[in-house]
């Protein structure tokens, strides 16, 4: 039992991933996808953080009589994903954009029924 | 050695830049003709005397180059492709222009890269290297078996590039880098490479492989290319598919029994047993077929295949005569066969006619075509005074010494089915009355050119069968 | 030298920090020259670069002067070298052609932002190439990822649009595969520079953390390279991204790709461990093959040619990974040779489509009737690459397809030598479909007078075409250089 509760911030990731993972390939909507995307990196974003954090440990900022810090390197290593996942999300919405001034509609369905003719 | 190979690729720009003025063009494809025979006659003696100059060109694997290396078969072959090469030079010059065909610039550029590469295979001087420029002829005889551009040119040239390409790619590549694994080398040595490097069975099967992937060697069931190659100009016909194409291909397999498996691996092998009897089927089918055939061509194209088998045999049987009598029929049937084209050709320029059936009579008319046409045919069937006697008597004694009587008594029925389906053809047309419009009154032979090449080559086989010397010695040194 | 000591990262910030300097640059030609001369720089340098490494073995740069593992290494040895070439010189080749090109395919308000987007691709790939810290791999892998995403939407067809949001969409999901497991690695190691990595995984392989994270870096690599099954967003993005972005992207970007694959197994896992526990080699086999006769097959039936060769790509990026699986000096080599041959081979597949587009407006087979008489130098170009694509002997092809057969046969495979040889004859017959038509037919009727593809075209295609030829004869190079990597990687002498 303290395995699964002990381990609870990996759960949610899963959790987190999954649903994105799901909401990506399920929905047909353009918009949503890229939503679902956002879930699933920002899942694994949660699982980078949450790795980091030492039990007991404070902040990782040096201070007087603090000998046990979390570690700072995963959330450098995020804040670089999560410039990364914002540029990724800024591009796909533009294409959403573009897409839908040529197709008229944001919906996969719809979209492929107007190539399927070429 | 080098240079009768580059001389015909030198021509190829020559050729294309003299384009607007025929007469010069052609002039240049019979110089580089007749440079590269003189080159390769000079190399003759060095080789006679056991010399065995030897080139690299390039190493494109370690420790696998691409090199040259001239011996008795290589030069015999190298011979016979250069001769006959200035001859048919002469005859399409006759044939292309009395025939009014299109794209004469791109027929002969082609060719010259064919010729060049032919000069390679003979050359060559491991397998890697006979490999290269076996497919290079392939490819640059494409564009001259699809010369006519039409529908039915543009399917042959569908089935050619297939089969040829196909199963040099599947079976002759993997043969090869299998015998580089096995024996560490390709080069071509007496004695072989192969032997004691692997099993019998594994031998045997990798023997399979090399034969049925030479697919120029037109052994059944891949043969289907070279009646398909019909299709193309009758010089085309003569030179590649009588002489320089297929006999590339029985070249290769003779190459590959004496130098990498060696006479004596050879004999004891069960697979080149079972491989013999394949191309005595060969030979039995594709004669019978032959019989069959109404149009010049394809009858002629069935009989090389047969005659293809012959050589195949010997190359299997793998004992001196067989290995003698292989070599000899290369040379005989070459000159033979080529003939036999030629006058196909002239028919078709002078008369349109194409079907044997309409050729009865036409001795009246075109009486110096026809008699080379029976000198030929004696030539193929193997009977005096024609070269083939010979190289088919060296076979036959090859498959007695063998002890294979049954594979005699398949050379003897062949020889009769030779008579069946080639002499009715001269026969009928000096004796027969003529049919359809074959009047006799006044000659219509064929233009002068592709006369002159006719009889050269009849000559030729005519010279083979009183002077078998000088090929009997150079065959007989192959293996040393 | 001062210079030549700071080389590895300056061949990343050059580009980086033109990218910029281009947008500024509001003429399209400015714009294409600067870019031209920035490439051939970095071409320069690479060639320096690998010099350098063939010399004196592996090239070793602390960025910041902060030491590995803590601070960030660039890491050259003769793989990163080797594909560091490649990647420069095709860039290289391809932008002369592109100055024309991309003048009649991108309006001209934009052909600055173009080739903004193009020097941001060369840093990405260039990055991935040449670092040695896991994580900046990542990093430099989106930076080369979300360029190419806007660069394949450049292209007219508004289904260029749809095809580069699908390649977002499962890129994103192949490098957040990525991300995790170098995040799972890094749980267990505690580090991120690759060579210390190699030095800590093998006292933790057993664990099932480490297995996982094997799991996902495989599968995210593979759909960054596009190996089957996971290649559905390559037809598409090849067949409507501009002529300049397919041939560029063709050549470079999968390669960088298997070169991703060849760092994380064999360097940072090791063989023994990839191939051992995990069965790496039968999957990559069996997959391999299956891209091979797939692809080739579906090749065969398309009409319009850049799709046909974008499905050729997956079957050759097969081959690849093919020589890859058997994990023995002989195949490494060939799969690293392969890369090399076949950005040659595509490079210049790709560019002359590129030039019968710019003449003809489009790559519809049925509309390329009789074009070996209109256009004779581009078609020769296309039939040299076809017959390097089948194998003939004198071409590139056939030096891969050598090794891969001698790989085969050396590991017991020899089925698999069959069906290599089987998938060249497949190849014979899409390229075959394409002589025809180009040689066979009479033009169609509506024949507007079509010329040759200008000089500024020709040229660099004939480059490939020809550095196909000769690299077919001459391989020391392109061999050396493969079989050295090859028995890096191994860990055994070459």
């Amino acid at each position: 039992m303290a395995t699964v509760l002990g381990l609870y911030n990996y759960w949610i990731a899963i959790f987190l991933m999954m649903t994105g993972f799901y909401v990506v390939i399920a929905h047909g909507n353009l918009v949503k996808k890229i939503v679902g995307l956002n879930i699933f990196q920002v899942a694994v974003f949660i699982l980078y953080i949450s790795m980091g954090k030492v039990r007991g440990g404070s902040a990782p900022i040096l201070a007087e009589g603090v000998t046990s810090y979390s570690n700072p390197l995963p959330h450098v290593l995020i804040l670089t994903a999560i410039v990364v996942g914002v540029a990724t999300t800024a591009l796909g919405l533009a294409l959403v954009i573009r897409i839908n001034e040529a197709y008229g509609t944001v919906e996969e369905d719809d979209i492929h029924s107007q190539d399927e003719p070429e | 050695m080098l240079l009768a190979l580059t001389v015909p690729l030198v021509a190829v720009p020559l050729v294309v830049a003299a384009r607007r003025r025929p007469n010069l063009r052609e002039s240049v494809t019979l110089i580089a003709a007749t440079l590269q025979f003189g080159l390769v006659v000079s190399l003759a003696p060095q080789v006679m005397d056991g010399a065995r100059p030897a080139v690299i060109l390039a190493e494109p694997f370690p420790g696998l180059p691409l090199a040259l290396a001239l011996e008795p078969l290589g030069l015999l072959f190298a011979l016979i492709a250069s001769f006959l090469w200035l001859i048919t030079s002469v005859y399409s010059i006759g044939y292309m222009r009395g025939h009014k065909e299109q794209h004469q610039t791109r027929f002969y550029a082609y060719f010259a890269i064919a010729l060049a590469a032919v000069m390679g295979v003979a050359f060559a001087g491991n397998m890697l290297t006979l490999f290269v420029f076996y497919e290079v002829l392939t490819l640059s005889t494409y564009p001259l078996v699809t010369h006519a551009g039409t529908d039915q040119a543009r399917r042959a040239g569908r089935v050619y590039l297939g089969l040829l390409l196909g199963t040099s790619i599947v079976f002759l590549l993997l043969a090869i880098a299998w015998t580089w694994l096995l024996a560490g080398t390709t080069d071509f040595t007496p004695g072989g490479i192969l032997s004691g490097t692997a099993p019998a069975a594994t031998l045997g099967l990798l023997l399979t492989l090399y034969v049925f992937g030479v697919g120029k060697a037109a052994l059944m069931p891949f043969h289907r290319w070279l009646p398909a190659a019909m299709v193309a100009p009758t010089p085309v016909s003569a030179l590649l598919h009588a002489v320089a194409v297929v006999k590339a291909g029985v070249f290769t397999i003779l190459k590959v029994s004496v130098y990498l498996f060696g006479s004596g691996l050879m004999i004891t092998l069960v697979a080149s047993q079972w491989l013999q009897y394949v191309a005595a089927a060969t030979i039995l089918l594709a004669s019978l077929v032959a019989m069959r055939q109404d149009n010049l061509k394809a009858r002629l194209a069935y009989s090389t295949i047969s005659q293809l088998g012959y050589v195949v045999l010997g190359a299997l049987l793998a004992n001196a005569a067989g290995i003698v009598g292989s070599a000899m029929h290369i040379a005989t049937h070459a000159f033979g066969k080529i003939t036999l084209f030629f006058c196909a050709g002239v028919i078709l320029v002078a008369t349109h006619k194409t079907e044997i059936s309409q050729m009865r009579g036409l001795g009246r008319r075109m009486p110096i075509t026809m008699m080379a046409f029976l000198i030929a045919s004696l030539s193929i069937i193997g009977l005096p005074p024609a070269g083939g006697t010979w190289s088919k008597w060296y076979l036959a004694i090859g498959t007695l010494e063998a002890g294979q009587l049954a594979l005699l008594a398949v050379l003897m029925i062949s020889s009769l089915l030779n008579i069946a389906y080639l002499l009715p053809i001269p026969l009928h047309a000096f004796f027969s009355a003529p049919s359809g419009d074959n009047v006799p009154g006044g000659t219509y032979e064929a233009p002068l050119f592709s006369l002159a090449a006719i009889i050269i080559t009849t000559l030729g086989c005519l010279v083979l069968f009183f002077y078998p010397g000088p090929l009997y010695q150079l065959a007989s040194q192959i293996g040393r | 030298m001062q210079l030549g000591q700071h080389l590895p990262i300056l061949q990343v910030v050059i580009p980086l920090l033109s990218a910029p300097l281009c947008l500024l640059l509001r003429n399209g030609r400015l714009a294409w020259m600067f870019t031209l001369a920035v490439s051939w720089l970095v071409l320069a340098g690479a060639v320096w670069l690998l010099l350098q490494v063939l010399a004196h073995g592996t090239v070793s740069y602390a960025l910041g002067t902060w030491p590995a593992p803590w601070g960030i290494e660039y890491h050259l040895d003769h793989v990163s070298a080797f594909v560091l070439l490649i990647v420069s010189g095709i860039s290289a080749v391809v932008l002369p052609f592109a100055g024309k090109s991309v003048a009649r395919e991108i309006p001209a308000d934009r052909v600055s932002l173009f080739y903004t987007l193009y020097l941001l691709c060369l840093t990405g790939l260039l990055g991935i190439v040449i670092t040695g810290d896991a994580f900046n791999l990542f990093v430099f892998l989106e930076i080369s990822a979300l360029s190419s995403y806007a660069l394949i939407s450049q292209g007219r067809d508004r289904r260029a649009l749809t095809a580069s949001y699908h390649y977002l969409i499962l890129g994103t999901i192949g490098a957040t595969f990525i991300l995790i497991g170098v995040g799972l690695l890094y749980m267990m190691t505690g580090t991120l520079n690759m060579q210390d990595l190699a030095a800590r995984l093998p006292a933790v392989t057993d664990t099932r953390t480490v297995r996982t994270a094997f799991a996902f870096l495989v599968v995210g690599i593979s759909l960054k390279l596009a190996l089957f099954p996971l290649h559905l967003w390559l037809p598409n993005a090849y067949t409507y991204a501009p002529s300049v972005v397919t041939a560029f992207l063709a050549a470079t970007a999968t390669k960088v790709g298997v070169y991703v694959l060849l760092r994380f197994v064999f360097t940072i896992f090791g063989a023994a461990f990839a191939f051992q526990a995990m069965s790496l080699g039968p999957i990559l086999l069996v997959l391999a093959l299956l891209a091979i006769f797939n692809a080739s097959t579906v090749a065969i039936f398309q009409d319009n040619l850049k799709r046909m060769l974008a499905y050729s790509s997956v079957a050759q990026i097969g081959y690849m990974v093919l020589g890859i699986s058997f994990a023995s000096l002989t195949g490494l080599t060939a799969g690293i040779l392969h890369l090399f041959n076949h950005a040659l081979m595509k490079g210049a597949l790709f560019l002359a489509l590129g030039a019968v587009f710019y003449q003809l407006g489009t790559v519809q087979l049925t509309q390329l009737r009789g074009l070996g008489r209109r256009m004779p130098w581009t078609m020769a170009a296309i039939v040299i690459g076809g017959l390097s694509l089948v194998g003939v002997p004198l071409t590139v092809g056939f030096i891969s397809k050598w090794y891969l057969i001698l790989a085969a046969l050396e590991s017991g495979w020899w089925p698999v030598a069959v069906l290599v040889l089987l998938g060249s004859l497949l190849a014979m017959v899409y390229i075959g479909r394409l002589v025809e038509t180009a040689y066979f037919h009479a033009p169609p009727e509506d024949d507007r007078e079509v010329r040759e593809a200008p000089l500024s075209m020709l040229l660099p295609i004939w480059t490939l075409i020809l550095a196909n030829l000769y690299f077919g004869i001459d391989t020391s190079l392109t061999v050396g250089v493969a079989r050295q990597a090859a028995a890096l990687l191994l860990g055994v002498s070459p």
